[in-house]
């Protein structure tokens, strides 16, 4: 089932919470709407399952406008934050409860209830649970119950509300790699909310970025990595050290140096800031061209790449992302003396912050046009 | 109102209680003094009770019950708990729906004004009805010219008992709605369940106990009411008395056996609602409202 | 920003059914059972004229009964406030035999018809009484005086303190007290400068619900307080008194007098916790 939401508003009071969405959704696409909490990430899921009305605009699903119509002719699978299990009842009756309130003519026998629930059951792994209560089962088991039950009605669409927020860190990991499974398997064109980055980029097929009830940009989750449309996405998708600068004639002038950055010169001269990733940064011991002095303060060298810290002249501090390897290479010791050069820096102009109701995926494409680089390792604090 | 303790805590772990603990001898004397004073207040007046009642044997204590003004006082006093008390138990379901799973303006006023009878004197909500239906009432002469009496009749009794005990299962249920949320019956929407089915299999089922506990402290109270029911009643022996006034009138009378014979009735009621009142707190404290906090 | 959104008044609200009917079957009711008839009480004075109004609630009878009422709630609060608090205490804090069933007691006030109680501390407190018969050699008289007022009124309210006060008692962090003392406070300094503030505002709403129902009370107290004018009359009495001669508005007068005098007493003790907050 193919969505299109077409100029989604939403207002609480004076407080516009969407402003002018507009999505398309694939048919069997898993995408993920990423943002900090705020962004308008769950109230535009909500939206879209019909769990709250938009102020103004339409949701269609392969064609039909859904709004107004009420939740229960929706048949959207919606899997909610705290998974909303019904704590009364066991985790079959759970799975059975949306083919139990079906108007009787459509209602399966009490035996083809029971054939379903059970190979859903099976499905999600939790066949011999059936007779449990949610409150005696782990964070991981009710939140995989509470797909099973949505999957039981055969829903035309799969929505979660942060389907992984309240779990711990092992079972996050290990049910984000089954649910892409799941979803591979079964072809469900399927909604997420997150405000991890690591969990959008690393699940879904595409990603929606979304600041201040705005979409920042659509896209890949490897093309949003490299190519952040604005200053908001580059700060949110993984670690980053920022630094004032200033555009001048197209170069990013620096304290230190000065670094071209071609995507810049059509941007005017002014006040600006670069981004530039940990692991975009190139160390050297003796002293080198366009280099920033620093003083090695704390290394952390536990995983594959090495966390370097680093202080500049003015005090501030500079995280750097190095291969091990190239830091046994450097023999750098907290104390050490270097100097440090961007690689590479993405530089956003103070006052050239985006405007709303751009489309922001085009703009992100067009305005920056680094060179493909081979996919980028992550981290984050 | 009441909370249950939860008793581990209190007993002085050796460790840290001696760290911030009191002395022996003042943990004593405060044991002592709350217990002196519970002793005093509240079991000498309920002993009181049923060793007046039994004071001339088991024999005067049954005759003393079985007259007929007594069995027509607690037939009646059953039949007003039996209307007032599925009255405020539809009312407190409804009103909760309304307040704890929506969101609107005024909400708050609203609480407060389904607080307020409890903020008011029994005789006050005796006499609210008094001047609505009374004979010098507002609406009393036409009360009269068409034969209807309210006051110093049963549906006087009802209505004052209906007003002192209408908050009762509202108050209980606001907050524990309200704490459960709405994602439950959300659920159950998107699931393709309909209004009824939502309320009938996942509303309902959550608040069970919490409304059997506002459903037993209005009983408590509807049985028991005396003030409110008093200035409506007419104290018509066998007709409007329920069984507190029926109390005052064998007391005034002094009949004393006879007296406190029906007062250990309401006691054992009182005492069965303790007992049942405790029960859902230790074994349900978890879904009832009055224990979270 | 689902959380924002509950600050805000909301028209068209959520997907759940059944608002309209039920907000408007729960209005109806609440006008019916409690509004309309309140709003006779407050208009009811009406028809006796300002001066009417002042005339009756300066009756020295009725102002007689004020004072009773109000004088032997207050009293009866503060020595419940002081009880209360110690009960609640040695609830929270102690462990004892029995401690369940003291516990589960502490509510017979609210369940024990009021009736009841009225007898049977008259009974306890007459001067042949188990309590009385103690005390009229000390040349104390408790029942059908304004003492006995003062005694069913603490029976009375006693569950209001303990009620309100236990739970902030049980969620007292206990770390503060720990902390205070391994800061050098002696057990009485933490008590009264870490503990104490931090029940007050519970304390004093306890003291303010078991004056307002003490105000109020009748079935308890009519049997022990003997109810002779002038002085062991209370007021809600007098509103019977008045009633039973076909005084109407009389009796809405000393009503709305009460509940006046109550509303300023609550409200003055509102903005005592709230000052007492805002230290």
């Amino acid at each position: 089932m193919n969505i299109e939401i077409k100029d989604i508003q939403k207002r609480f009071g004076d407080f516009v919470a969407l402003h002018q969405i507009n999505l398309a959704i694939a048919q069997g696409e898993l995408l993920a709407l990423l943002g900090p909490s705020g962004s308008g990430k769950t109230t535009l899921l909500r939206i879209i399952a019909g769990l709250e009305q938009p102020t103004s605009g339409s949701i269609l699903f392969g064609g039909d406008d859904l709004v107004g119509q009420s939740l229960r002719e929706r048949k959207i699978g919606f899997v909610f934050q705290h998974y909303a299990l019904f704590r009364h009842m066991t985790v079959f009756e759970n799975v059975a409860f949306g083919l139990r309130v079906k108007r009787r003519a459509e209602r399966p026998a009490e035996a083809e209830i029971g054939k379903r629930v059970r190979r859903l059951l099976d499905l999600v792994q939790l066949g011999p649970f059936g007779g449990r209560y949610p409150s005696q089962l782990s964070g991981g088991q009710r939140q995989r119950v509470a797909l099973a039950r949505a999957l039981a009605i055969g829903p035309r669409v799969l929505m979660l509300d942060e389907p992984f927020g309240a779990l711990d860190a092992k079972v996050r990991k290990e049910l984000r790699r089954w649910l892409r499974g799941l979803h591979d398997e079964m072809g469900l064109t399927s909604v997420f909310v997150t405000h991890d980055q690591e969990e959008a980029l690393e699940l879904a097929d595409r990603v929606v970025i979304m600041n201040q009830g705005r979409i920042e940009q659509i896209g890949s989750p490897d093309y949003v990595y490299e190519h952040p449309a604005s200053a908001f996405a580059y700060e949110f998708l993984g670690n980053v050290n920022r630094f004032e600068c200033a555009i001048r004639n197209g170069q990013a002038v620096f304290a230190g140096g000065t670094i071209s950055v071609p995507e810049n010169a059509n941007t005017g001269d002014g006040p600006a800031i670069a981004y530039v990733r940990p692991h975009d940064i190139e160390v050297f011991t003796g002293p080198t061209a366009a280099a920033l002095a620093a003083t090695v303060s704390y290394i952390s060298a536990a995983g594959p790449l090495a966390k370097v810290e680093v202080a500049a002249a003015d005090g501030r501090l500079i995280e750097i992302e190095l291969a091990r390897p190239m830091l046994r290479a450097l023999a750098l010791k907290v104390g050490s003396l270097v100097h440090i050069r961007a690689r590479k820096a993405r530089v956003f102009r103070r006052d050239a912050e985006p405007s709303p109701g751009e489309t922001h995926s085009i703009r992100g494409e067009g305005r920056y046009s680094e060179p493909a680089t081979p996919p980028a390792p992550m981290w984050h604090i | 109102m009441a909370t249950e303790t939860k008793a581990p805590a209190a007993s002085p772990a050796p460790a840290t209680a001696a760290a911030i603990g009191e002395p022996a001898w003042a943990r004593n004397l405060l044991i002592a003094l709350g217990l002196g004073f519970i002793g005093l207040f509240l079991v000498l007046p309920l002993v009181a009770v049923f060793i007046e009642a039994l004071s001339n044997g088991i024999g005067a204590y049954l005759a003393a019950l079985h007259t007929p003004d007594t069995l027509a006082a607690i037939r009646l006093t059953l039949l007003v708990a039996a209307i007032a008390v599925p009255c405020n138990l539809v009312f407190g379901v409804i009103a909760a729906w309304a307040i704890a799973k929506f969101e609107f303006t005024g909400r708050s006023v609203l609480i407060t004004f389904i607080d307020l009878p409890f903020s008011v004197s029994p005789v006050i909500s005796g006499l609210v009805y008094v001047l609505l239906f009374g004979a010098h009432g507002w609406f009393g002469p036409w009360l009269v010219a068409n034969n209807v009496q309210i006051i110093f009749a049963v549906p006087g009794i009802v209505l004052a008992t209906i007003f002192v005990t209408f908050p009762f299962v509202a108050r209980e249920l606001i907050p524990l709605m309200q704490e459960q949320g709405t994602e439950e019956e959300e659920a159950a929407l998107s699931l393709g369940a309909n209004g009824w089915q939502t309320f009938w299999r996942v509303t309902l089922p959550n608040i069970k106990w919490g409304l059997l506990y506002g459903v037993l402290l209005s009983n408590a109270r509807a049985m028991g009411e005396f003030g409110a029911v008093s200035v409506v009643s007419g104290h018509i022996r066998g007709l409007t008395n329920t069984m507190p006034l029926h109390v005052e009138i064998l007391y005034n009378e002094y009949n004393f056996v006879g007296a406190f014979a029906v007062a250990s009735l309401l006691a054992l009621l009182a005492l069965v609602t303790l007992v049942l009142k405790s029960l859902l707190e230790w074994r349900f404290g978890h879904e009832l409202a009055v224990t979270r906090h | 920003m689902r959380v924002f959104a509950r600050f805000l008044p909301r028209r068209a609200p959520s997907v759940l059914p059944g608002f309209g009917p039920a907000l408007g079957f729960a209005l109806a009711y609440l006008s019916i059972i409690v509004l309309m008839p309140l709003a006779a009480l407050v208009l009811r004075p009406a028809e006796l004229g300002f001066s009417g109004f002042v005339a009756v609630v300066t009756q020295p009878r009725v102002l007689a009964a004020l004072r009773l009422s109000f004088g032997a709630s207050l009293i009866a609060a503060a020595i419940n406030a002081v009880f209360g608090m110690i009960v609640a205490w040695v609830l929270v804090r102690y462990s004892f035999p029995g401690k369940r069933l003291v516990d589960a007691l502490v509510d017979l006030p609210f369940a024990l018809p009021t009736a009841v109680a009225g007898v049977a501390l008259t009974a306890l407190y007459a001067p042949n009484g188990w309590i009385g018969r103690l005390l009229q050699p000390l040349g104390i008289e408790v029942a059908f005086t304004p003492l006995g007022v003062v005694v069913a009124l603490v029976f009375i309210g006693l569950p209001f303190v303990v009620r309100t006060v236990q739970p902030v008692l049980q969620d007292l962090d206990r770390e503060v007290e720990e902390a205070a003392a391994s800061l050098g406070a002696s057990r009485w300094q933490t008590i009264v400068r870490v503990i104490l503030p931090a029940i007050l505002p519970a304390l004093l709403t306890g003291f303010a619900l078991a004056l307002a129902r003490g105000v109020g009370e009748y079935g308890s107290v009519i049997f022990i307080a003997g109810n002779m004018p002038l002085v062991s009359e209370i007021a809600p009495l007098l509103i019977v008194i008045k009633l039973e001669q076909y005084d109407y508005a009389g009796a809405a007068a000393v009503g709305v007098a009460m509940l006046s005098i109550s509303f300023v007493m609550l409200l003055i003790l509102n903005l005592l916790q709230r000052w007492h907050r805002g230290h």
